[in-house]
């Protein structure tokens, strides 16, 4: 080009097998990212009597009927901590997980009048309806901090550790949400699946239970989970049992960087095509 | 020299036919699918597909594969930066895809396009505006969604609000708007982006007559401040109006490309030529083509003594068909009806033959500008089925009283008058 200019050029061109992730793009539309999270929390608490009380509700539910049947009736261990707090304190990052999971995975269908009508990097729809889970859980995280105080359990040092936590619960989300959501545009019987996926995957983590229960030899198959990282951590964290997170944290962050890097090339491939068979 | 704002090389967008009906697949089909897949590929290496040593041929080559359509068949284009440049062609000429592809929306089979500058596209009014929230809330949401920085939708805010009167209802949410406000609400977001490419589909074929007028006075604006934009629109008057180039797309072709007015009359010219026999299916008619046309055709002309017709094939036999038939504005205003019922036309049909109903009109007085025909036929039930497709004609731009052409501003029906005049000297009055 011989001519110098100011404003940004932009070639368009056919599909490419390897496109790049586009994470400066994805930074020019933050903005955009911010907006979508707002609208989706606004819109949520709008339409709902209780509003942000269904937030608390809904762990705290949870977390009677697991302490009933798990807890008292079926004599679940709880490595010595008090059974409520044990499970309320895995259910929050658990619920986080499947909330933004389940989001994620709808989100490109359940945005489609945007993805037809607009340019924008498409990876902002996954993104924010992961992160619209967060401000549920620091509500809720209210709760879990008001259950220690009531049993008294005052957490150590390793309570800073929560928000890479938090953040490894989300990566994970997306990672997994990326595959999913990208999938469910081209094959819709995907949405049927997430809600039986998001109900095993409970099971196969440590939510109504301890991961020690697990036998040895099947920690380490157990591990690939990446949920039961995050959720022994965020014991280790805020209960301190077990000891240390230790080797399934360390999988766990190798599992969700593998998925995540992985979903990002896929999802940025297929998205070349969302707008032709969204 | 003027610079380049956009430049396409060979556009080319293939889709699937029938991809209306099955968009997506079922996971289950892609497992039966995989198992086919070897074969299928056999084949179509046999059709040429196979070609990957990077040469392409031209895809007007490859229309023979009858799974595929080429929507956009090598478009190639350059607009200078500062032009207003608009798009016509027919329902399904590949208008959309084309902007669709330069807004990066979807990506281009083949081929190549380079634009200098931001792009803000307007394919539809009022994306992503969102019932629950209020006028203020779906200001800053739409804005960003069309790219605009949250200081930039600030700073204009109010303008915004201004252009589209809804000042006392910003923080109403747009579930309880009027169309009309919801609509001047949308618009009026995407009217204020700053971005140095502007793509508007037909989008202000919309709402009431001075919000239109608002709406062009406003694409003016935009234009005279030396952005690009392209316009696609069946309003023909507007792009004469707003427009200094054109371009013709025809079966994803691009035919014509120059000046305005004259390369809207050589489109004009072409496209009254032929009946617009499209397929349209009702539940017990299937119409296969409704024609308006003069002696003047491909021309109609105000006044011009003009025929209707209008061809079907009934699925079961019709005792005492008929027809009824509506010119319409754009935006669905009826401006008069026609029932055969009021004339005496009786012919028994029989089921699978091709009828053909229709009315001559002594003289249609309407000005220039767009129109369409709403197309009712009656079953054997004695109801009314409306045919779900709008055929639009147009009325060319004439000297209806011998003198200038007149524009919108003289409405749209021509009177047959003569003006006159005396001095009156009577002092009695």
């Amino acid at each position: 080009m011989q001519n110098v200019r100011t404003v940004p050029t932009f070639n368009i061109e056919p599909s490419t097998r390897w496109p790049s992730i586009g994470l400066r793009e994805l930074w020019d539309y933050r903005e955009l990212l911010y907006f979508l999270i707002w609208r989706d929390i606004k819109v949520r608490y709008k339409q709902t009597v209780l509003g942000a009380i269904w937030v608390i509700i809904q762990p705290l539910f949870i977390m009677l009927v697991f302490s009933l049947f798990f807890g008292r009736l079926a004599g679940v261990p709880s490595d010595g901590v008090p059974y409520p707090v044990f499970t309320f304190c895995a259910l929050l990052p658990w619920q986080l997980f499947a909330h933004a999971l389940t989001e994620s995975s709808n989100s490109l269908v359940g945005n489609q009048n945007l993805i037809t009508k607009v340019y924008f990097p498409r990876l902002v729809v996954p993104i924010s309806a992961v992160l619209g889970g967060v401000v549920d859980f620091a509500i809720a995280f209210v709760i879990l901090l008001l259950m220690m105080v009531f049993y008294g359990i005052v957490p150590g040092w390793q309570i800073l550790a929560v928000p890479a936590l938090v953040l490894l619960a989300v990566m994970a989300a997306l990672g997994v949400g990326l595959w999913l959501s990208a999938l469910n545009v081209q094959y819709r019987d995907v949405r049927y699946t997430i809600n039986f996926l998001v109900q095993v995957w409970l099971f196969a983590t440590p939510v109504a239970y301890p991961s020690s229960i697990v036998p040895e030899k099947w920690r380490v198959l157990y591990g690939l989970n990446p949920m039961v990282g995050v959720v022994d951590g965020f014991r280790w964290a805020l209960l301190g049992k077990p000891e240390s997170p230790g080797l399934p944290l360390l999988i766990s962050v190798i599992v969700v960087l593998m998925l995540l890097v992985g979903g990002l090339y896929y999802f940025r491939r297929l998205e070349q095509q969302f707008a032709d068979i969204v | 020299m003027s610079n380049l704002a956009i430049r396409c090389e060979g556009l080319s967008k293939r889709y699937r036919i029938g991809a209306a009906h099955e968009r997506y697949k079922a996971l289950r089909d892609v497992i039966s699918d995989a198992a086919t897949a070897p074969f299928r590929r056999l084949r179509a290496s046999r059709n040429g597909h196979g070609n990957s040593n990077g040469h392409h041929p031209p895809a007007s080559q490859l229309a023979i594969d009858h799974n595929h359509i080429w929507a956009l068949d090598d478009v190639s284009f350059e607009v200078d930066a500062g032009d207003v440049v608009g798009i016509v062609g027919r329902n399904g000429a590949g208008k959309s895809t084309l902007l669709r592809i330069l807004s990066r929306i979807t990506k281009p089979t083949r081929g190549r396009a380079r634009v200098y500058g931001r792009v803000g596209s307007l394919l539809e009014v009022g994306t992503g505006f969102h019932p629950e929230l209020t006028g203020r809330e779906n200001v800053f949401l739409n804005g960003a969604i069309l790219g605009m920085r949250k200081t930039e939708i600030a700073r204009k805010f109010d303008e915004i609000v201004a252009f589209a009167e809804v000042e006392k209802f910003i923080d109403t949410p747009v579930k309880r708007y009027s169309t009309g406000m919801y609509m001047r609400l949308a618009f009026a977001v995407a009217a204020h982006m700053e971005t140095e490419v502007l793509i508007v589909d037909e989008v202000l074929g919309v709402g009431d007559a001075l919000f239109q007028k608002k709406c062009f006075q406003r694409m003016n604006e935009i234009g005279q401040h030396g952005r690009t934009i392209l316009f696609v629109s069946h309003n023909m008057s507007a792009l004469r109006n707003i427009c200094k180039q054109a371009v013709v797309i025809d079966h994803g072709k691009l035919v014509a490309q120059g000046e305005a007015n004259r390369t809207i009359d050589q489109y004009l010219a072409n496209v009254g030529d032929e009946p617009q026999d499209e397929i349209v299916e009702t539940p017990t008619f299937t119409v296969t083509s409704v024609d308006i046309r003069s002696e003047n055709s491909p021309v109609i002309k105000t006044f011009d003594p003009v025929r209707i017709s209008v061809k079907f094939i009934p699925k079961t036999p019709i005792p005492d068909p008929c027809l009824f038939v509506s010119i319409l504005t754009l935006e669905s205003r009826r401006l008069a009806s026609l029932d055969t019922r009021d004339f005496s036309v009786t012919a028994p049909i029989q089921a699978n033959e091709v009828c053909e109903l229709g009315f001559t009109i002594e003289s249609l007085p309407l000005l220039s500008g767009p129109y369409q025909l709403e197309v009712y036929l009656k079953n054997f039930r004695d109801q009314l089925e409306l045919v779900p497709h709008s055929y639009q004609f147009e009325i060319a731009e004439t000297q209806v009283y011998g003198g200038r052409k007149l524009d919108h501003w003289f409405g749209k029906v021509g009177l047959r008058a003569q003006a006159w005049g005396s001095s009156i000297t009577d002092e009695r009055v």
